[in-house]
């Protein structure tokens, strides 16, 4: 049984951008590692770099939004790769990101994000783009993630949004680590190996 | 909701029950494991004291950090040495197979699973790698996993998963000369979009799938995560049974005819139901290129860079955004654009055939690399690589200037010394274009098929392949005719079962005599004789000077030249040099 997580409150951080992969979340040659220490400090290490050389500031870099912890992005965020060290860095980076609000994302990534306990809350476009420019224009706001009532809110204003039906339950039960879950459930595991024809009639 | 889909059959197969949440717990016929998502996954299942619950069904490799020149261990980079001491000290502890390097069946995990047989139709299979979505290819749901989910699998030999929907891909009619799978898949992300899929596994079907080869289905497969698709699949058929015949853990004896019955049963009835169908005709794919930071970013060769407003409002920032990271302009031809490195290799297009289809083109060209342009051959197994050099082609390869490597993933994603420096410009056989994918955070990705980056690593520059085949006249036909027939016995008694005809079948024969051996290279030789010995001197002394000026002035003039060709308007009788100087070289006289 892992924690309930039911509402995440605190600053965000707009980052805008479709098809934003995992290799730029976190580069490849930051996966050299055994363990998922230390790779908080290199979320977006190389387009930060990029920005920096060109005299302009990746949101992760701006001061005004280094207290954030919900992450607000566009469409198919965290495409590419599978490696889960793309959401660990981000769990890692500064405050640590506790929720990601986005118009769409990769499946891979946000499966990995539910097992860490990290939910990915869909809305649409233009209420991406209406969160992004609210934190914008005052980055202390407090951004409210309710998994309870799918929605999204800072201040006054909300906007309702869509997590799958299996992820909002396990989030709301604590049961996103489903590790002891499956582990308990071997004894029809083993049942289930025994009627697979290739690990059976025909096993080579 | 899709019935009776290959894809319903295996889930509903391997479904041990449904979880509170409403997932399905899934059990993993197939777990592969690398080192660079394994060990975290490995020290959970430790933490917690846990057990691996079928290590037989888990096979585990090494192939994203391993170095493709230097192997000797401990390895210079001290981070992939700690890595692969990880992942041995694993497998021992928890009694899993290792295949490492020297061992003869390391490779890229991708390919040395179907290579081995492993990977059957009808399984679902995981490993901590998105390209996972290759092993569909044979009618198995294959699924890339992050390392929590390793660590499920690793545990309990099972997933927590959702059910997808299942998005038919037909794709009809024979593709083109130069035409090859890697430039299907390249056409369907672009027509579909990268984030087309989301939600779906694609099955790949119609005429054009059903006469690929394996190998060719498995580039197919292997892209279907960069349109958003969390598997690929292609149902089974023939072509499937026989590539696996005789494979070292495929069903043998009794068992093959019960293996076969199933495999067949689990296909895609003529009743299912599918929730999307999208269709293609192959007629309409041209070799294709991708130009900009996302795997759709793709055109034809003979196209242009697009303009933004050729895209969705909301795709303008990021088409935008890949002009400028590319250093593209709206208009420009893709073609001519020149190049730093050449990339062949991965899972998406390590694999035998590939290589052939790069040392055809290579042979075919006659040049040399670019003097400005690194290009480097990396086999994605240790298998792929005994089969090519028993054949001869890492002998082509570094003949004209490429370099001939150990396997593993290598540039794909360039996390061994295998990097792009700086602004560099790849072409290259892998999957991802995304920024920096290749080692350098600046570094630039052009995709295209091996025998596109091989004519690119050539001619310096992007070019249509097209236009090499096209240089071989049609007269060699007549010339090595009754090579043809042998060279083709060779191959049929080579090549694995079920593989189709080749498609150019002008520059195939003679590259097959240079593969097949030297017996067979000598046969060339005599029926070539009367072409003049002194004759074909000055044809090979001219054709190296017409190189040295190609080589001179690489980037700008060539395509269009190549463009004028890609016609197949040939001059059968001019050019008798061709054949004379490839049996010349055949017999070590250039």
């Amino acid at each position: 049984m892992s924690a309930i997580i039911s509402r995440i409150a605190g600053r965000g951080i707009p980052l805008r951008g479709n098809d934003i992969d995992t290799d730029r979340i976190i580069p490849a040659r930051f996966l050299r590692c055994v363990t998922f220490d230390g790779l908080g400090a290199h979320a977006f290490e190389d387009d930060r770099q990029q920005l920096a050389r060109a005299g302009k500031q990746h949101p992760f870099d701006e001061p005004r939004f280094s207290d954030g912890i919900v992450l607000v992005v566009n469409g198919n965020f965290g495409c590419g790769s599978s490696r889960e060290h793309a959401p660990q860095a981000l769990a890692k980076w500064g405050k640590g990101i506790k929720a990601i609000v986005g118009v769409s994302f990769s499946e891979i990534f946000s499966g990995n994000c539910t097992a860490m306990g990290l939910p990915c809350l869909r809305i649409s476009q233009a209420d991406a783009d209406a969160i992004q420019t609210a934190i914008e224009a005052d980055p202390a706001v407090e951004v409210v993630v309710d998994l309870n009532d799918l929605s999204v809110a800072i201040g006054s204003q909300r906007w309702s949004a869509q997590l799958a039906d299996a992820a909002r339950k396990q989030f709301l039960t604590g049961q996103w680590d489903a590790l002891g879950e499956l582990v308990d459930g071997l004894p029809q595991v083993k049942a289930t190996a025994a009627r697979l024809p290739y690990l059976n009639a025909f096993a080579s | 909701m899709s019935q009776r889909t290959l894809f319903d059959k295996v889930w509903d197969l391997h479904t041990v029950r449904v979880l509170p949440s409403g997932q399905t717990q899934l059990f993993i016929g197939l777990h592969l494991i690398h080192e660079v998502t394994s060990p975290q996954a490995f020290a959970w299942v430790h933490e917690r004291g846990l057990k691996v619950a079928f290590p037989d069904r888990n096979l585990a490799t090494v192939d994203h950090i391993v170095p493709t020149e230097d192997q000797s261990r401990p390895y210079a980079d001290t981070q992939a040495e700690e890595m692969l001491v990880a992942i041995d000290r694993n497998c021992r502890e928890f009694g899993i197979r290792l295949y490492q390097p020297g061992s003869g069946k390391q490779g890229v995990v991708h390919i040395i699973a179907p290579e081995q047989g492993l990977t059957q139709p009808g399984m679902t299979v995981a490993c901590g790698d998105s390209h996972t979505a290759t092993h569909g290819a044979f009618g198995a749901i294959a699924f890339g996993i992050g390392t929590s989910q390793v660590r499920d699998v690793l545990a309990s030999q099972t997933l927590a998963m959702s059910r997808l929907k299942v998005r038919r891909i037909e794709i009809n009619g024979t593709l083109g000369r130069g035409v090859t799978a890697k430039d299907v898949i390249l056409h369907v992300l672009r027509v579909l979009s990268a984030k087309g899929g989301v939600g779906f596994a694609y099955e790949f079907a119609g005429s054009t799938i059903d006469a690929m080869s394996m190998e060719e289905r498995m580039t197919v497969c292997n892209m279907a995560i960069e349109g958003g698709a969390r598997c690929g699949y292609i149902n089974p058929d023939a072509t499937t049974f026989a590539y696996l015949k005789g494979r070292e853990h495929a069903p043998s004896g009794a068992a093959w005819a019960k293996a076969v019955a199933f495999w067949q049963s689990i296909a895609s009835g003529s009743d299912a139901v599918f929730d999307d169908v999208k269709t293609f005709a192959a007629a309409d794919i041209a070799p294709t290129v991708t130009w900009g930071i996302s795997p759709d970013h793709a055109i034809a060769i003979d196209e242009q860079i697009p303009d933004v407003t050729a895209f969705p409002e909301s795709e303008r920032p990021n088409i935008a955004e890949a002009h400028q990271y590319m250093g593209l302009t709206p208009g420009q031809p893709i073609k001519g654009l020149k190049i730093d490195v050449a990339f062949i290799g991965s899972c998406t297009n390590g694999r035998i055939s590939d290589l052939r289809a790069a040392a055809d083109v290579i042979q075919a060209h006659g040049g040399q690399v670019a003097a400005h342009v690194k290009a480097f051959i990396v086999p994605g197994s240790e298998a792929v690589k005994a089969a090519a050099e028993a054949e001869g082609l890492d002998r082509i390869f570094t003949k004209h200037g490429f370099e001939w490597r150990e396997a593993g993933c290598s540039m794909c994603l360039a996390m061994n010394p295998d990097k792009l420096k700086g602004r560099q410009i790849s072409a290259s056989s892998s999957n991802r274009n995304f920024k920096g994918r290749q080692g350098s955070p600046e570094g630039r990705t052009l995709l295209m098929s091996p025998a596109m980056v091989a004519v690119a690593a050539l001619e310096g520059a992007v070019s249509d392949v097209r236009a090499v085949e096209a240089k071989v006249p049609a007269a060699k036909v007549t010339v090595t005719k009754a090579l043809t027939a042998k060279a083709a016995t060779a191959r049929t008694m080579r090549a694995p079962a079920g593989k189709r005809p080749v498609r150019t079948v002008a520059t195939k024969p003679v590259t097959r005599a240079k593969v097949v051996g030297r017996k067979a290279g000598k046969l060339v030789v005599k029926s070539a004789k009367p072409a003049k010995p002194a004759k074909a001197v000055k044809a090979v002394k001219a054709s190296k000077a017409a190189k040295a000026k190609r080589q001179a002035k690489p980037a700008k003039a060539k395509p269009a030249k190549n463009q004028a060709k890609s016609k197949p308007t040939r001059k059968p009788a001019a050019k008798p040099v061709k054949p004379v100087r490839r049996a010349l070289r055949r017999n070590g006289l250039k």
